[in-house]
């Protein structure tokens, strides 16, 4: 294999401090027993990112509007397990695959427009599906929610208990199952040329990429990433509600993927876990002007770079800048 | 390199938060979950300062054990108010789950406060249908059904026989409808039209000129409390007063948050609640000096009511049972009997749910201030949601 | 009806006049800025807290909210916004979620949680009806009045700026092509933030007018985000006739919508938009050349 084989295929291999984070991760729940709530939390929305990075990061799809496919793989998973059987897998797979036709049936809306026209276009689509859940109350318990989903054991024998050890678990396994995934979509040849479609679609159309078949093909399969996530989230915590479609779903789970950084998959999974960490520990000292400290952080984030927060000596111009660092 | 810096604030986000955890065993912990930031906030604030009223009032020890009041913030999202109570249950073992502002985040949590068999007492949320999620759940704030059947059996009585409904599209706001369409039904009124407003809804233009042209004897509102001005206002500005149509509706939106600040367009409006800061007893008059000296001036509403004697409740469940949690301080909490800044009260052993003195008030001036005036009483009033 | 009509004009003229300052500085500077709102309610706070604690009359609250908010973005633009120019999309977006956040809170702190209400003076407080037989053709509010004839007066008054001063035609350069236009000896800095000013300016002098019609708490921001966008991404962001089209289209719209199919309300603006932005996707109205 030559130089250029090899530098890609660098990419693709596992890093060395890959293993030990997910070693990490799976021995939270249960190191920190008491925080296993949280790290299920966490998980659920670092699933939730990754799919968003898959169309913002390697697709250049701008979207505020992915909560739709997170709410409507939650509505989707509750019901099923209230109305049909409440068997935790396959209730997954019924809120993956609601999602999907979702995102396939969505995906011919993003195709064409600036970033500014997908921003609302994906937004509308996440506010009408709201508004529907709200009028179907009969069906969706519209804004009291839908409640009475009680989940059966897991794999017949794991139940899902007060402390969310199961939870936990439940969704740290499938946020890896995913990771892995993603990372063999990324890294093969079509995840080459979405990138090469978000770095210029006008260029790899004219080298005979299907510009527009890749983007409903991304689009469709994290809309499936995207209900994994919250069917995870309504089994877990055994309800759902409007506000699992609202716009601050959606505004959260961008604003995540961007502290992470965009374009590589831990960005979304890292973002989460500093967004939700903070989020949590400003939270009880100060519960009502949070939103303040949270505002302060992303505003120095941005301005400062993120990889030069942690140097304090580097913020008033004296070194060079680092190559390759911000994005 | 970007990796770098996520390891390590990983690291230290992950220290910070394990290392915050550490707790004493002799103290009777209360879990007071409330909407703290967003839209619904100035619930929490009220609450909350009832809370610590109650506490400043009647010391912080119980049963020979220390109150420690944790506040939480749930952002108005039910799957974080679950996650927050079971983490309250679980890690920091209160005894009781207090607060609630909204009908989801009650319902959400209920699941967790039978498995825990915490007892939950519910301060601000008002569908009926709450107390019934769970048998560890206890009201102290109201019911819609209960003010909406009030002004449902005073309209007719008062000439107004045609009435158009206007309610916010959500839970309280349906209930509110439901009970009100009954009841006026029910006394020989006329329901002509329901209209529901979107809940984010900016304008409320269209849905008052609906109104006018239906051309009813009153228009009978319910939305949540910050709205009622901005509709108030509207309706004046609509010319509907001229137009002979009255402005009816429940408490929530004369709210006496805000409604001094409303301005003369409230004057004169007549709506039914269990609590008006004017209410004329010797215990509310020292419940609001009180509160209003802690916090600045600022008005109780209805929320502080609701927060102030769910505490009164929790303080006398936890004497009873000697700072014993469960079923016991479940127990304790049922069939208490009081008196409330709002009038006399009691929590039905039965339903658990709160019955009390719904009255019909009229907002008047007194001494320079917008006061919701009580003029009717009907006692003792069960929520109408469950005796079917 | 033509009352519906007219209150919807009223709330398009509006949203028109919060979102125009969104859409110039977007089409401009090429800059998502979120946090548009909190000059709007910047500007609504200013008025509130001027009538109420200093007795100001409502008609100087409107141009002291005009500056209140338009220096505010002046002073912001010069040292928190500029380093962002150059910066990726989403960073901007980042940033200004993260202003937005923090001007939220901290009105949340100073001011409280709860709905401002704002009393208007008597003149604007009437109600003219034209009869036609027994009931009325057309029911004007004389506060919507106000606000369509302020907000028309300022219209004229930014297309004419646009259209026959050289400041406008320095603008218009830059919006085309910021860097022929600077290479022209145009000092685009200096248009940039003017635009960014009077845009915020304006923001804040919606808010003032807009604190009687759509309420005033600390969460407006957020609230009102989307329709902001709304407005800005139908209307696109390369001339002034276009988001007021927008707006007007989007007021009338929403009010009749939810006068005629109560029960659609909600959705009728949301799907409004997306069958425009679908069939045309850079807006309605873009002059050819203009990005």
């Amino acid at each position: 294999m030559d130089a250029m084989q090899h530098s890609l295929l660098r990419n693709a291999r596992f890093k060395a401090w890959e293993p030990l984070l997910w070693l990490a991760a799976f021995a939270a729940p249960a190191l920190l027993p008491g925080h296993a709530l949280i790290v299920n939390e966490i998980a659920i929305v670092a699933l939730f990112a990754l799919s968003l990075d898959l169309v913002l990061g390697y697709a250049g799809v701008v979207s505020l509007g992915h909560a739709a496919f997170f709410g409507f793989g939650a509505y989707a998973a509750a019901l099923f397990a209230k109305l049909v059987m409440p068997d935790p897998l396959t209730g997954l797979l019924v809120g993956i695959v609601a999602a999907t036709l979702l995102g396939a049936l969505c995906s011919l809306t993003i195709l064409r427009g600036s970033d500014l026209t997908r921003l609302m276009v994906t937004l509308g689509m996440a506010l009408i599906l709201l508004e529907l859940a709200n009028k179907l109350d009969w069906l969706t318990g519209g804004s009291d929610g839908l409640q009475g989903v009680i989940m059966g054991p897991l794999l017949g024998r794991f139940e899902f208990d007060l402390t969310g050890q199961t939870a936990a678990w439940y969704s740290l396994t499938v946020l890896a199952l995913w990771f892995v995934l993603a990372r063999r979509w990324v890294h093969s040849p079509f995840g080459a040329t979405l990138k090469a479609v978000r770095d210029n679609p006008l260029r790899a159309m004219a080298i005979g990429i299907a510009v527009h078949r890749r983007l409903a093909v991304i689009y469709t399969l994290a809309a499936g990433v995207a209900g994994a996530a919250g069917a995870l989230l309504a089994q877990t915590s055994g309800f759902a509600s409007l506000d699992l479609f609202a716009l601050d779903r959606s505004a959260d789970v961008m604003m995540m993927l961007v502290i992470g950084g965009v374009g590589w998959l831990y960005g979304g999974v890292f973002g989460a876990v500093v967004f939700k960490l903070l989020h949590d520990v400003i939270s009880s000292i100060t519960p009502q002007y949070w939103t303040f400290w949270i505002g302060l952080f992303l505003v120095v984030l941005v301005l400062v770079g993120r990889d030069r927060l942690l140097k304090p000596w580097q913020w008033f111009g004296a070194g060079k800048a680092t190559p390759g660092a911000s994005q | 390199m970007q990796k770098r810096f996520f390891l390590r604030t990983v690291a230290a986000a992950v220290v910070l938060v394990g290392a915050s955890g550490a707790m004493a065993q002799d103290t009777f912990k209360i879990g007071l979950i409330l909407p703290m930031t967003g839209p619904f906030a100035s619930t929490g604030k009220q609450i909350e300062a009832a809370a610590r009223l109650y506490m400043a009032q009647n010391g912080d020890t119980v049963a020979g054990k220390k109150v420690e009041l944790i506040v939480k913030d749930d952002t108005s999202a039910p799957d974080v108010t679950k996650r927050i109570a079971q983490e309250l249950v679980v890690n920091d073992k209160v005894s009781v789950l207090a607060g609630f502002g909204l009908t989801p985040l009650a319902l959400a949590t209920a699941p967790i406060a039978t498995q825990s068999k915490t007892p939950l007492v519910v301060m601000a949320a008002a569908t009926s249908s709450i107390t019934e999620a769970s048998p560890f759940i206890i009201r102290t704030s109201f019911t819609l059904p209960q003010a909406a059947v009030a002004i449902a059996d005073w309209a007719p009585q008062n000439g107004i026989k045609k009435v158009v409904t206007l309610v916010a599209d959500y839970g309280p706001g349906i209930d509110a409808e439901k009970y009100f369409k009954e009841r006026l039904t029910f006394n020989g009124g006329q329901v002509i039209d329901t209209l529901r407003v979107p809940m984010r809804n900016p304008d409320f233009a269209p849905f008052l000129q609906k109104v006018r042209d239906l051309k009813p004897d009153a228009v009978y509102v319910f939305v949540p409390s910050g709205a009622g001005a901005a509709l108030m206002k509207q309706f004046a500005e609509r010319g509907m007063d001229k137009a002979g149509i009255k402005l009816i509706g429940t408490g929530d939106i004369t709210d006496d948050d805000i409604l001094n600040s409303m301005g003369d367009v409230a004057n004169g409006v007549v709506t039914s609640h269990h609590y008006s800061t004017s209410h004329n007893s010797a215990v509310n008059k020292k419940f609001v000096a009180a509160f209003e000296k802690a916090n600045n001036g600022l008005r109780p509403n209805f929320m502080a009511v609701g927060g102030y004697d769910g505490m009164r409740v929790i303080y006398e469940a936890a004497k009873a049972t000697k700072g014993a949690g469960g079923q016991a301080l479940l127990d304790a909490m049922k069939g208490q009997v009081f008196e409330s800044p709002r009038g006399p009260m009691f929590i039905d052993a039965q339903t658990r749910d709160v019955v009390h003195n719904i009255y019909i008030r009229k907002v008047e001036k007194v001494n320079g201030q917008l006061y919701n005036q009580e003029f009717s009483t009907l006692k003792d009033v069960k929520d109408p949601g469950k005796t079917k | 009806m033509l009352t519906i009509f007219f209150d919807g004009i009223a709330y398009g003229m509006l949203l028109f006049i919060l979102a125009v300052g969104l859409s110039v500085t977007m089409g401009l500077m090429n800059f998502i800025n979120l946090a548009h709102g909190a000059f709007a309610m910047v500007g609504g706070y200013l008025t509130v807290v001027l009538m109420q604690q200093f007795g100001v009359p409502f008609l100087w609250c409107l141009p002291i909210a005009f500056a209140g908010a338009g220096l505010l973005g002046a002073v912001l633009e010069r040292t928190l916004y500029r380093p962002m120019y150059k910066k990726p999309h989403l960073d901007q977006v980042l940033f200004s979620i993260g202003l937005a956040f923090m001007s939220v809170a901290a009105t949340d702190y100073f001011m409280g949680s709860q709905q401002q209400i704002m009393q208007l003076p008597d003149w604007l407080r009437g109600r003219t009806e034209l009869f036609d037989g027994e009931s009325y053709a057309l029911g004007m509010g004389h506060y919507r009045l106000f606000i369509i004839a302020v907000c028309a007066a300022l219209t004229v008054g930014l297309q004419y700026i646009l259209a026959k001063t050289r400041f406008g035609s320095r603008l218009r350069a830059s919006v085309d092509d910021a860097r022929v236009a600077a290479g022209l000896g145009i000092n685009v800095n200096l248009v940039f933030a003017a635009t960014f000013a009077v845009g915020s300016g304006l923001a804040g002098l919606g808010g003032a007018l807009g604190a009687e019609v759509l309420g005033l708490d600390p969460t407006f921001p957020l609230k009102f985000m989307v329709y902001f966008l709304i407005v800005v991404a139908v209307g696109g962001t390369s001339s002034i006739t276009g988001p007021l089209l927008a707006a007007l289209l989007l007021g009338v719209a929403d009010v009749a919508g939810k006068y005629y199919v109560p029960k659609l309300g909600a959705f009728i603006v949301y799907s409004l938009m997306l069958v425009i932005l679908l069939w045309r996707p850079q807006g309605l109205f873009v002059r050819k050349g203009g990005q």
